[in-house]
């Protein structure tokens, strides 16, 4: 058995299940202290369904806690960010395009030092210690109790960043937190950088959330394992957690998609979130998400960490629908927070989407009677065009011609018809409620490769050997059972304008996770 | 013209250029934001337009060579940009008077508003191509006898080269070298030319027109005008939509170092013609309907997302985009057959003759 947890920003769900049996489901509002919410949530599972604590194989958590601290700016660490890369990139120091208030949060401070590589591995200059050295004294003195590594193509060539680590841990000791930019982000220097001193930021927060999360759990006699779910729906232990808390950043969706996808008994199939202003479609390929492969902005912060490809597309419970002779569109205004003022069925003068379902009978809410007078034609051409404008999003989230299944969620899944065009059926699983639990429950554990090759001739095979093997030893570090573990993505796109062959290769390895007792 | 380019100019002038780089001249964010720290650090720049500028100006254009994939890594700095012009004007005896673009489309459209800023020049408002090409060859004032070199290089570590070459691409070919050297990444001055020549071979108002372009595309994208982000496109370039639909499938490979490209396009609604097929090497090079060629360098042929209008470089286009595909009208000179010998489908290896746009009604953007 395993117990799946999903701390929200709102409500903590919570699972307990035996392979991809549901046995016991729990929903209650997240509390401020989270550690009582999931004390709580044990024994309301408890009760439902009783358990030995020792016959637990794992608990998965999934958690807003650390995307939350940043966007609201609390409980952030004094960080350093310290670039390598002089003489080249001084004019675009580190945390230059972050907002001013995010920066006085993490009492942030900017370092340039000599380093970094080539796109070809060469040396742009050598480290120079005592550089290092002084940056690591100023540091000291102010305060600074996490330090943020980049270094110019680390992806290409990690040595600088583990080399300078090492140098700024010598002086400053072993409790000075440490957090290497190749280990977190990609190709795009300060993209990764952001991630990187994101990351920084959060490790004090990473260290005291995972140690209530784990005492709370041991609280209730298990003794199993814990686990926290990442961007990518795949599972880090807890000595990973306190050390890359970036990377839960958008376990919230993913968890949610991976769950919605088991209920509805598909592995492959496109995800449609329906909600007040937008409908959110996530694609998942054998149970994972596809990631997206453009900058991602968090908190006004411009980072390239892994995050789940997810369209939005502006159709939603509150969108505006108008119609202009026999053309009727839904969206992409929408009346969002102010609908149980602004719609029709609310007394309010703006006909919305809501509205259109409570006409067609699809909802029972607000006051049918301000919608009766409402054509038959307009209701069933905005319901269509609803279908068809979900429909094409879906069409351009697909990766091949294949056919794929569609799940839909959320409140305003209402609005969808039950075949979309092109589509066919949709699937609406019944436990959506707590299908983010599931989706923590239900995870594996990964590793992957990101990389940038100068392939020679004739060399293609092996390097692409070697990223697969890498990506299976990295999935295997993380704990999944080495008998078991799949490459379950590849990817590898020519760089252009640049010789020799200079190719990105991406490489991800998943399996189950080895849990011995 | 009086104008200024200022920092908050910055945001919709990478986005109007990054479409003029038809698919390449890289992502201009880090140019962008290089100029808007310039631009908040040394005040506005002051544009001059191209038949504002006097005949005996002295005009240095400047540029990034190299990979866009290297400079999102290796961030160009502020002192190599001016070290090249520097470089030049020590070579040559010379003060520039003005600062020029000489590739609009990309990244290469902010680098010489950094280094406008950074030596208090003023700036003019065009460039010498219109759009994004790969060699430093290719560029209108070649056709005009302009030299490429006298040419000055700099990198990031202090290095300076001058180059006097024997031919154009002598030039390209030296400075290609020396950049993949430098770590694939350098800048360059070259091209310096009178006020009199720059108005014989500048495509005029491009940078303006970016601006431009690109503020309306934001205002088309916030529902402040009427029209749709694609819509807007074609429009302000005058630009014709070849297909609306969907990347159905892409194919790469690399060959002797450049990345060629097949993608197809199937349309939504009509499919009687199939599908639309587009080569690209680092930009869009020719569309294709069957055995009918729609488009070919030197136009541009722009493949944008069908609801944003934000460009898709050859290197992010991906089967399931959503697309439109359009072609606008290079400037009129590129299309004289000296210029289709240095940038026309054969001297890209395709065995095709050059297509002309539909020749739109106004040659430049409006």
């Amino acid at each position: 058995m395993r117990i799946g947890i999903d701390v929200g920003g709102t409500n903590t769900d919570a699972v307990l299940i035996d392979g991809t049996t549901v046995l016991a489901t729990h929903k209650s509002p997240t509390t401020v202290d989270v550690t009582a919410g999931i004390v709580e949530a044990l024994a309301a599972l408890q009760d439902q369904h009783p358990f030995e604590p020792t016959a637990i194989r794992g608990v998965m958590i999934g958690t807003t806690h650390f995307i939350n601290a940043l966007i609201e700016g609390a409980r952030l660490t004094p960080t350093a960010a310290l670039r390598l890369g002089l003489p080249a990139t001084a004019s675009l120091p580190p945390l230059v395009d972050w907002p001013d208030r995010l920066v006085t949060a993490i009492h942030g401070r900017a370092y340039l030092a000599h380093g970094g590589h080539e796109f070809d591995g060469r040396h742009i200059a050598e480290l120079d210690t005592d550089e290092l050295r002084r940056h690591a004294s100023d540091m000291a003195a102010h305060g600074i109790r996490s330090i943020a590594i980049s270094s110019v193509f680390s992806p290409v060539n990690n040595e600088f960043e583990n080399e300078a680590a090492q140098i700024l841990t010598d002086e400053l000791g072993e409790d000075i937190a440490i957090s290497l930019s190749h280990e977190i982000g990609r190709i795009g220097l300060l993209e990764r950088e952001n991630a990187t001193i994101i990351n920084a930021a959060l490790r004090e927060l990473a260290s005291s959330i995972v140690d209530g999360l784990a005492s709370s759990i041991s609280g209730h006699g298990i003794t199993a394992p814990l686990y926290l779910s990442q961007n990518d729906g795949t599972l880090m232990d807890v000595e990973y957690a306190r050390r890359y808390p970036v990377a839960t950043f958008a376990s919230g969706p993913t968890n949610s998609m991976r769950g919605a996808a088991l209920l509805s008994g598909v592995d492959t199939c496109a995800v449609v979130d329906v909600g007040g202003t937008t409908s959110d479609i996530g694609v998942l390929t054998a149970g994972f998400p596809r990631e997206a492969t453009t900058e991602i902005h968090v908190a006004g912060i411009r980072t390239n960490f892994r995050m789940p490809d997810v369209l939005s597309i502006g159709i939603g419970g509150g969108s505006h629908v108008l119609q202009d002779g026999d053309d009727v569109t839904v969206g992409p205004r929408s009346v969002g927070h102010n609908l149980s003022r602004e719609a029709r069925i609310f007394g309010g003068p703006v006909l919305t989407a809501s509205d259109v379902a409570v006409a067609a009978g699809l909802a029972d809410f607000g006051d049918p009677r301000a919608v009766e007078d409402l054509a038959p034609g307009l209701v069933k051409a905005a319901l269509q065009r609803i279908s068809n404008d979900v429909a094409d999003g879906i069409e351009r989230m697909r990766t091949s011609p294949e056919p794929l299944p569609v799940v839909a969620v959320g409140g305003g899944s209402i609005l969808l018809s039950d075949e979309l065009p092109g589509c066919g059926e949709v699937r609406r699983p019944e436990h959506f409620a707590v299908a983010n639990a599931i989706g923590a429950a239900i995870a594996q554990v990964g590793g992957e490769v990101d990389r940038v090759y100068a392939i020679e001739p004739g060399r293609r095979e092996s390097v692409i050997d070697e990223a697969r093997q890498e990506a299976i030893d990295r999935a295997v570090a993380a704990g999944a059972d080495p008998s078991a573990v799949e490459i379950v993505d590849f990817d590898e796109v020519p760089l252009p304008y640049l010789p020799g062959n200079a190719t990105r290769v991406r490489c991800k390895a998943v399996g189950d996770l080895s849990l011995e007792q | 013209m009086g104008d200024v380019l200022t920092a908050d100019d910055m945001e919709p002038l990478a986005r109007g250029a990054a479409l003029l780089g038809a698919g390449g001249g890289g992502d201009p964010y880090i140019g962008a934001l290089m100029a808007r720290r310039a631009l908040q650090a040394q005040g506005p720049v002051d544009i001059v337009s191209v038949e504002d500028v006097p005949d005996d100006a002295v005009v240095f254009p400047v540029a990034m060579m190299g990979a866009p994939t290297v400079m999102v890594e290796k961030l160009p700095s502020i002192q190599q940009v001016t070290a090249a012009v520097d470089a030049l004007a020590g070579h040559l005896d010379r003060t520039p008077t003005h600062v020029a673009c000489i590739e609009a489309g990309g990244v290469n459209s902010t680098i010489p508003i950094v280094a406008a800023a950074a030596l208090g020049l003023p700036l003019v408002d065009g460039d010498g191509m219109g759009r994004a090409f790969p060699e430093l060859q290719m560029a209108l004032p070649a056709l005009s006898g302009v030299m490429v070199s006298p040419l000055a290089i700099s990198d990031d570590k202090g290095n300076i080269g001058i180059l006097e070459t024997v031919s154009n691409i002598w030039a390209e070919r030296l400075a290609r070298t020396a950049t993949v050297e430098m770590g694939c990444s350098s800048i360059v001055s070259l091209f310096a030319m009178s006020g009199t020549q720059v108005r014989e071979c500048f495509v005029p108002a491009t940078l303006s027109g970016c601006v431009r372009l690109g503020r309306s595309i934001e205002r088309a994208r916030t529902f402040e005008s009427d029209m749709s982000p694609v819509a807007t496109v074609l429009e302000q370039m005058s630009a014709q939509l070849l297909i609306t639909g969907k990347v159905v499938d892409i194919v790469r490979r690399t060959v002797s170092g450049f990345a060629r490209g097949e993608a197809r396009v199937e349309g939504a609604g009509d499919i009687s013609d199939g599908p639309l097929i587009l080569h690209f090497q680092n930009e869009h090079l020719i569309a294709q309907r069957g055995n009918r060629i729609l488009a070919t360098t030197p136009d541009l042929i722009l493949v944008v997302d069908k609801d944003t209008g934000e460009p898709i470089t050859t290197e992010a286009l991906r089967f399931g985009h959503r697309v439109a595909v359009l072609a606008a009208s290079a400037h009129p000179r590129w299309h004289t057959p000296d210029a289709i010998k240095l940038v026309g489908p054969k001297y890209f290896g395709y065995d095709t003759d050059p297509v002309t746009a539909t020749r739109p009604k106004n040659q430049e953007m409006s």
